[in-house]
């Protein structure tokens, strides 16, 4: 080809990047790709040209549905070339091309005829690509010879007849299934990745079948598993089996396995062992022992992957077990300077989810000479961790507090920054002494705030906690700063911001009063509208000062909530039509869809840092609140006190699927139970559960709610409300079966028939137990709190447990009987201990704030001994919380 | 839900970021968009690593990826975030181990675009479908430049290097024209 000679000169620099692919066009390979059909192959060339294909696939260069199909029958006329390397490249250009059903036709002969050569390499590609690209009913033709292709005494034809039969499971489960018995025979093999594909496909075949695979891993874990590939496998299936079968008591082949592979040669087994163990289900310390140890050698590897491993999980054990992990410190803190930042964070992390008071500064120190080298992600990591340290150790808060208005100062994007706002909030709340730094630290921010939400959500926080502070005043500066200088959104936000200062601080009032009228001039709408509005309720307040009633009228205003679901609101909005009737937000339903209360876990599972101050109840109670005062039957109830987490009334994956939340008033107890319907083909309607409180005696039942109808796949409640006597702790058992209509749908049409019939569903029992009447709440500082309790009310008194399998399972047993929030991370246990202090915080029905103190001790015969002393405000709610341990 | 190791993708790139062979097993990255930023969040999230003694490990977006950079090619393997560590790093070891055998030792940039055909080769024998077939760099090696797969006859009758040389110089001798 002929270039200028002057182009050439220009691109000297590109000369040491020379590519034998340089200028490469799809339009003239595809011109090349009519060697493929010349009558004398030249073998070399068509390889070539393939390899020029498939580099521009490479290069994310996409074939027309044509050109792709002129390749790929014209690829097919290669396999009459005899030579083996251009076969490879054939086989690797159909799997590319991908070719329709109708299409495959073309080459299904030639490639079972080489599924049947005499040649290995052959054979093994040719069930690769086919398995690839058939469907079910090729498969059947070809069903016979993958079979003996899993016994083949070639590995690599075993193997790739068996890697297609784990992708060839998943669109034809049925025809695979059939080939159990050459795949077992196939786990015996002698080559080892031969041995690990076949145990991958023998268990896929199984996996719905819980005791086969308990019987699998029994005869294999007794075997010889040589591979340490197949060996990983076999680790986790074992705990599989574990998780499944609960509770193991006397001997414990499986766990021993696990225990056993910690001692293998290949590190990827060792580990694999030692993250199974770490990951069990209720795994006690002695257990735990072993398996760090293992990850302990790790850590000082010289193989940065290994130290990634180690450190990794070390840093999910320490989230359920800090204690466990101390041992691990000294290495940890020489991997806070390791090269890798991966390593230094999680490090970092792991030491202040384990560390001690004592040794938060010097941490804090570390963290802060290394925060500028890493990516926004790891630092969320090292904010979320120094969030939940400041919990822990409420009295370190200054330190962290400063670390994280420093940090908030950097660089970051959103997420960092928010993180770290979302932190500051939470320390704020939670800890009283932190809010007025906290406030003026996130003042400050606002300052110099690139992200309009950021600054909109610090603006109505510190509208909520600013005014209560000691000196209001001086955060007005800082907001109508923002008044002046930001845009339209955040200017808005800070109106309102001044409004609620205006409202609560009276002082301050006419200053307010003064630069809400300034606002009047704004150019945006929003603005402008809120400040009239803002002015005028104000004002009204003002007139008529002595008024109480105006008042809260204007807090009310400015500081309640809408009482009205915002998805439900939208919906009507969207619903409405603009006529002559002004739109009515009391025509605006206020039932709460079921939705969010399914997805109760996934909010609940992290503190929402910027919600609505109140921070006691969650969000999802709130959704019930709302959702129970909708009844009418439950409003006269009183106030709700406390909503269980949903308890399964039914095997997973069973027509009906029902958990119940128990709802606990002062003398009144709702049972919600929320229903699905997983049958397309039914309507269920006036849903009903008949429940038997024989075994509750002092609950009668008052009142049901019935479910109207019950589509598939759409959840909904029916309730039942019992009364019980006033600030009691009842305790009872209530069986329940659910009772409905059930209609026949047309699954075409959807439509559901005219008659039903009536049918009962049994459900498992629910109990409610005294733990169900207490609320958890967490006290910042157990110390102050109990001391400031004074002993008066207190009662203390001792108890023997009996023998326990350990002291750590005594503690979590009383933790649950009493259903209290575990204060200062004393729900661990560390290991071998003999023995142990609890301190345990929560808020009893009846409003009454209780604190405990357990004191426990373990004998060589494992009986263990246990000291409850209890405050309260109320003598009678101490000699309660003893009457529940009682029984 | 219990499952087989796997691989997410495995990626040859150049000093620059730029694709040499790369191979998706997953579905996580739907467009050719998605991919390419992918690889240029990896290239430029390890490129300032010294991962050319010992193969190095990163996490984001819920990967793990494991590298080995030597000269002007970084080789990256990519698993699910509960992956197992050091499986993503055997496999990047067979990889990265058998490319230098199939290049005799010659591994740069410009020798694995001439010998295109054998790195596309060498990554279709040591996964398929995301399940991992091969791990020992002689085997999978052995598989690419023999084209026989039971290793033992032409592997050993000719030196791994002239059965190699015989194979690279075929191709960059017709590709250079």
């Amino acid at each position: 080809m002929a270039q200028p000679l002057v182009k050439k000169d220009d691109d000297r620099d590109d000369e040491e990047e020379y590519s034998p692919f340089l200028g490469i066009e799809k339009g003239s390979v595809l011109q090349e790709a009519r060697v493929f059909n010349d009558p004398q192959l030249d073998a070399r060339r068509c390889s070539q040209v393939i390899t020029k294909l498939l580099y521009l696939l490479n290069q994310g260069e996409t074939f027309t549905k044509i050109e792709a199909t002129e390749v790929f029958f014209s690829v097919t006329k290669l396999f009459q070339s005899k030579d083996s390397g251009l076969r490879r490249m054939v086989y690797l250009i159909i799997k590319e091309l991908s070719p329709s059903a109708d299409e495959v036709i073309i080459v299904t002969s030639s490639l079972m005829k080489d599924m049947n050569s005499k040649t290995d390499m052959y054979r093994a590609n040719a069930i690769r690509v086919l398995s690839r690209i058939i469907d079910g009913t090729l498969l059947t033709q070809i069903e016979r010879y993958l079979k003996q292709a899993i016994v083949d005494k070639n590995s690599v034809v075993a193997s790739a007849a068996l890697v297609s039969g784990v992708h060839l499971l998943e669109t034809n489960p049925d025809i695979v299934k059939r080939w159990s018995n050459e795949v077992q025979e196939a786990v015996q093999s002698r080559a080892a990745l031969v041995q690990f594909h076949a145990l991958a496909l023998l268990h896929q075949i199984r996996q719905n079948d819980r005791l086969a695979v308990s019987k699998l891993v029994t005869s294999l874990t007794r075997g010889n598993v040589r591979s340490p590939l197949a060996q990983c496998l076999l680790i986790r299936y074992t705990s599989q089996v574990i998780r499944e079968s609960g509770t193991q008591t006397g001997e414990r082949p499986f766990f021993d396995f696990l225990e056993a592979s910690l001692r293998q040669k290949a590190e990827m087994v060792i580990f694999e062992a030692a993250r199974a163990i770490t990951e069990l289900n209720g795994v006690t310390s002695r257990e735990l022992t072993p398996a760090i140890t293992v990850l302990q050698l790790f850590l000082s590897s010289s193989k940065p992957v290994l130290r990634f491993a180690a450190v990794r999980t070390l840093n999910k054990v320490a989230m359920a077990h800090p204690l466990a992990v101390t041992n691990c410190n000294i290495d940890m803190e020489s991997l806070i300077s390791d090269q890798n930042r991966s390593i230094a964070t999680l490090a970092i992390t792991t030491l202040l989810k384990t560390g001690n008071e004592s040794s938060v500064d010097r941490l804090m120190k570390q963290i802060t000479n290394f925060m500028s080298d890493i990516s926004d992600e790891f630092k969320i990591v090292v904010v979320e961790a120094i969030r939940s340290l400041c919990l822990k150790f409420p009295l370190k808060y200054r330190s962290l507090m400063s670390f994280l208005s420093n940090i908030l100062r950097e660089e970051g994007g959103f997420d960092f920054k928010k993180a770290i706002v979302d932190s500051i909030v939470l320390l704020i709340r939670d800890i009283p002494d932190a809010k007025e730094s906290g406030l003026l630290h996130l003042c400050e921010f606002i300052e110099d705030c690139e992200f309009t939400y950021l600054s909109t959500q610090i603006l109505h926080f510190i509208g909520n906690e600013g005014p209560k502070t000691s000196d209001p005043s001086k955060y007005i500066r800082y907001i109508y700063n923002r008044v002046i200088l930001e845009n339209a959104t955040v200017r808005a936000a800070a109106v309102s911001t001044l409004a609620k200062f205006g409202a609560l601080v009276g002082s301050l009032k006419p200053r307010i009063l003064i630069l809400l009228r300034r606002c009047l001039y704004d150019i945006d709408d929003e603005v402008r509208d809120r400040a009239t509005l803002y002015l005028d309720t104000l004002a009204s307040g003002e007139s008529e000062a002595t008024n109480d009633q105006t008042d809260e009228d204007v807090k009310g205003f400015l500081f309640g909530s809408l009482g009205i679901p915002l998805n439900n609101l939208e919906t009507s909005l969207q619903k409405y039509e603009v006529s002559k009737e002004p739109f009515d937000i009391a025509s605006v339903p206020k039932e709460v869809k079921s939705q969010p209360l399914v997805e109760k876990k996934a909010a609940g599972k992290k503190p929402t840092g910027l919600g609505p101050p109140a921070s006691k109840p969650t969000s999802a109670v709130d959704a019930y609140e709302r959702l129970l005062s909708s009844i009418p039957e439950f409003s006269s109830f009183g106030k709700l006190f406390k909503s269980s987490a949903p308890v399964e009334l039914t095997e997973a994956e069973t027509e009906y699927s029902v958990n119940v939340v128990k709802h606990v008033y002062d003398g009144h107890v709702v049972l919600q139970y929320n229903c699905t319907n997983t049958i397309p083909e039914q309507l269920l309607e006036n849903v009903t559960v008949l429940v038997d409180a024989s075994e509750a005696e002092e609950f009668s039942e008052v009142a049901v709610w019935p479910l109207k109808s019950l589509p598939y796949d759409s959840p909904g409640q029916t309730f039942v409300a019992f009364e019980k006597p006033e600030g009691a702790v009842s305790a009872g058992k209530f069986s329940n079966l659910l009772k409905f209509i059930v209609k026949e749908v047309d699954p075409s049409t959807g439509e559901a028939e005219e008659e039903g019939v009536e049918d009962e569903y049994q459900l498992e029992e629910v109990e409610i137990v005294a733990a169900d009447y207490m609320l958890k709440v967490p006290v910042s500082n157990f110390r102050n709190a109990w001391e400031a309790m004074g002993d008066e009310n207190e009662r203390v008194d001792e108890y023997g447990l009996g023998p326990r399998d350990s002291l750590s399972e005594a503690v979590s047993a009383v933790i649950n009987v009493l259903g209290m929030h575990p204060c200062e991370g004393s729900e661990v246990v560390p290991n071998n201990s003999r023995s142990h202090t609890c301190l345990l915080s929560g808020v009893f029905i009846g409003n009454a704030k209780v604190l405990v103190r357990l004191a426990f001790g373990i004998d060589a015969s494992k009986h263990v001994a246990m000291k409850l002393a209890v405050r309260s405000d109320d003598p009678s709610v101490s000699e309660a919380i003893h009457d529940i341990v009682n029984g | 839900m219990v499952s087989c190791p796997s691989i997410k993708n495995i990626l040859l790139l150049d000093s620059e970021g730029k694709r040499v062979a790369v191979k998706y097993f997953s579905d996580d990255w739907a467009t050719l968009n998605a991919k390419l930023a992918f690889e240029k969040s990896v290239f430029t999230k390890t490129q300032k690593t010294n991962a050319r003694t010992e193969a190095e490990i990163t996490m984001f977006d819920n990967y793990i990826i494991v590298y080995k950079f030597i000269h002007d090619l970084h080789f990256f393997v990519t698993g699910g975030d509960e992956e197992n560590e050091l499986i993503l790093a055997t496999v990047l070891q067979g990889f990265f181990d058998s490319v230098g055998l199939l290049l005799r030792g010659d591994v740069e940039k410009r020798t694995a675009l001439e010998n295109l055909d054998l790195i596309l080769l060498c990554i279709d024998e040591i996964v398929d479908g995301g399940i991992i077939l091969e791990t020992d760099a002689n085997a999978i090696a052995g598989k690419v430049a023999t084209n026989s797969v039971d290793g033992t006859v032409p592997f050993s009758e000719l030196t791994v290097s002239q059965a190699l040389a015989t194979a690279r110089e075929h191709l960059a001798r017709s590709l250079l024209k």
